[in-house]
């Protein structure tokens, strides 16, 4: 961008600032460090010049907003047009509490739903399993049958929202009775939209919540996504998920890189069951992390994008543009948050969120300040949400496209962790993929690795954590924690018992049997899944079907 | 020379957070203990048979999805059912405060809450584990 001369120029210029100049400087005032380096470990060096980005060619590394390489955002417009969509993750106990935290939220200005479900859900257990004992509606809604979601949604129009799903091993049982649920309000499915996670290679890796071998869960996962390419349209059939991979530990690169390793995962996975690239391309979504180091998060999401974008140009032959964009949902980052002096966490929710709005995020979940010591009560997700709205209506951000492009440090930033995503890449690709590199405990290993710097790092004082190793207080025990009713398991246990004796026993059978028939052939297991949980098939028993036929994922532990 | 302490590191229940847990095992391994970690989804039965096989001086339990007030005080009943009377029980995850008082009374040792220095963690155990 700068001509060789003016280069010249700028670097005569820098060597005599730092030896005249900051050579006086240091001599009667050092720098606080010898090193400085962000919260992932990358060195930042005392100024950044046009001599950090000498190499970077506008049109070929930036380009335009809406057009390849998508480094600026992936809309002509951006915020400009409209907000992020503002969603915040929730749900609790019953379907009748967690409708009621719905509507409060769309009643506030929320745009979005996201529904979290409870780890017995997500498990694919129901409610009165025996390893469902003491989890049932505990870190988000327990859902057995369709019974439960029809009060989950209850006067909620599903042409409206949208619906984002965290849900992975059994997304397609969740998103049939969401399909189930909209045909009965008379919405038709190329009208219904969302999300559901469906990355159940993170959940191998990082997240824990896994049922199935590998290979059966990633069929079960394309099953889906072909589904919806046929049928409904407007959903957003994965969600690939880097969030839990930072949460886990990771760095801001390494966080893309295995995100990066896992989407490409899905879409060899698509393109030998023979789909074209650009049919579902479109529906892949993204799903990152924010934490406070603003500068670095931008750059992360920038390099994100350009890196993703060439991936599915140049090694999978995209043609549509739209296949090329990483679209992504960014929460702000939950292990960040202390449990020490809680309000602190406000403002740090508050930066990530400023991140991810100059990132160029698409949709947005900030944390409450309470999570480092309880579910969210209300007043929490309350101001975590205006946080949101003060990013977008006050801070500016929302206002200009990109706008910290061509902020030396910043780009110098995007290359740097564009560069260590492509050598994590080559890799993985070396080891002979993704899913090689999942088994061999590579990625694990990786990201265990960087939480352990972190931790010796705060341990020893290099890293300051702002009331964990330095300006700590003591402080009373807080007050007016939310707690979940632990009688919600045998409330759910006792719908469940009337639910199996009030069903229609031959049809519910027939429908069990059509969904084995097909899981254990070619056959998309899709439509026999909407059949079931009509049939009033539970979670646990649909689930139950695939670990007879596909057995059940034991991970080996990597420490 | 003492012998080696042997701490069992456990996820009870469905939690899948185990950044905790297993970055714990490597600081305890660092600092002499032998460490076994049981992985996720482990039932109270499942770690009290760990620790019984294994001939655990302490059992490490780590929970952050609320359950902690039912499988902490179980996980102490039943080692207590299999007469391990002398195995220290420690716990950590998200705990709000105001349960410590009820895990303590339940027979968990101590809790220790995010934060906590993993060295403060080590003192602990060394300080108040068994007689080998």
């Amino acid at each position: 961008m700068f001509d060789e001369k003016a280069l010249e120029t700028i670097k005569a210029g820098k060597e005599k600032w730092s030896n005249d100049v900051v050579g006086k400087t240091l001599a009667k005032n050092p720098e606080r460090k010898e090193v400085f380096t962000t919260i992932s470990g990358t060195p930042v060096e005392r100024l950044y010049t046009p001599l950090d980005v000498a190499g970077l060619d506008y049109g070929k590394d930036l380009g335009y907003p809406g057009l390849y390489p998508f480094t600026r955002g992936v809309q002509p417009t951006m915020y400009r047009g409209r907000f992020w969509t503002m969603r915040q993750y929730a749900g609790f106990g019953s379907a009748k509490e967690s409708n009621a935290r719905y509507r409060y939220l769309l009643s506030q200005g929320q745009t979005g739903l996201s529904v979290a479900f409870d780890l017995p859900t997500q498990a694919g257990y129901d409610s009165d399993h025996p390893l469902s004992m003491g989890e049932v509606g505990k870190v988000g809604v327990a859902i057995d049958s369709i019974e439960d979601m029809k009060v989950l949604f209850d006067q909620i129009p599903l042409d409206k929202v949208t619906t984002s799903m965290t849900i992975n091993a059994p997304a397609g049982i969740l998103l049939g009775m969401y399909l189930a649920i909209a045909e009965e309000q008379g919405v038709s499915f190329d009208k219904v939209g969302g999300t559901v996670q469906n990355d159940v290679l993170k959940e191998i890796t990082v997240r824990g919540q896994y049922i199935y071998p590998p290979k059966a869960t990633m069929r079960l996962t394309t099953d889906l996504i072909e589904y919806c390419l046929k049928n409904v349209p407007k959903w957003n059939t994965i969600s690939i998920s880097g969030y839990h991979i930072r949460e886990s530990g990771s760095t801001a690169a390494q966080e893309m890189a295995f995100t990066i390793a896992d989407g490409i995962a899905y879409v060899q996975a698509c393109v030998e069951r023979g789909l074209d690239v650009d049919s579902f391309g479109p529906r892949l979504s993204f799903f990152f992390n924010a934490f406070t180091n603003v500068l670095e998060e931008v750059a992360k999401f920038r390099a994100g994008r350009r890196v993703w974008a060439k991936i599915m140009k140049e090694r999978f032959g995209a043609k549509n543009p739209r296949s090329m964009m990483l679209r992504f949902h960014v929460q702000t980052g939950g292990v960040t948050l202390t449990a020490q002096q809680p309000l602190n966490n406000v403002v740090r929710v508050g930066l990530q969120a400023y991140a991810a709005a100059l990132g160029g995020c698409q949709s947005l979940h900030t944390n409450s300040y309470d999570e480092a010591l309880c579910l969210p009560t209300q007043q929490a997700v309350t101001v975590a949400l205006r946080t949101q709205q003060i990013v977008a209506e006050e801070s500016g951000a929302a206002d200009t496209i990109d706008p910290l492009a061509g902020c030396y440090y910043v780009e110098a930033m995007t290359e740097k962790i564009e560069a260590e995503i492509m050598d994590y890449l080559q890799k993985i690709d070396a080891m002979g993929g993704t899913l090689v590199a999942i088994e061999q405990g590579y990625i694990q290993k990786e990201i265990q690795n960087s939480a352990y710097r972190f931790q010796k790092e705060i341990e020893s004082g290099e890293r300051v954590y702002v009331g964990i190793n330095k300006y700590t207080m003591e402080e009373p025990p807080p007050q007016g924690l939310l707690k979940v009713d632990m009688s919600v398991g045998e409330v759910e246990a006792g719908k469940l018992k009337k639910l199996r004796a009030e069903r229609d026993e031959a049809k519910w059978k027939a429908a069990l049997d059509k969904l084995r028939q097909a899981s254990q052939t070619d056959e998309n297991v899709m439509p026999s899944v909407i059949e079931a949980v009509k049939a009033k098939a539970t979670v646990g028993e649909i689930c139950d079907v695939w670990r007879d036929i596909f057995g059940q994922f034991r991970p080996k532990e990597y420490v | 020379m003492a012998k080696k302490i042997k701490i069992i590191v456990a996820k009870p229940g469905l939690d899948g957070h185990d950044r905790g847990a297993k970055l714990l095992s490597r600081i305890f391994a660092e600092a002499g203990m032998e460490v076994v970690y049981t992985g996720l989804r482990q039932t109270p039965e499942m770690i009290v048979e760990t620790a019984l096989q294994e001939d655990a001086d302490v059992v490490g339990l780590s929970s952050l999805s609320g359950v902690h007030n039912y499988f902490f005080p179980k996980v102490v009943e039943l080692l207590r059912a299999k007469g391990l009377d002398d195995v220290l029980v420690v716990g950590g995850g998200i705990i709000p405060r105001e349960d410590y008082e009820g895990l303590q009374k339940a027979g968990v040792n101590a809790i220790f809450g995010p934060g906590t220095p993993t060295t403060e963690i080590v003192e602990y155990i060394q300080k108040n584990v068994r007689e080998r």
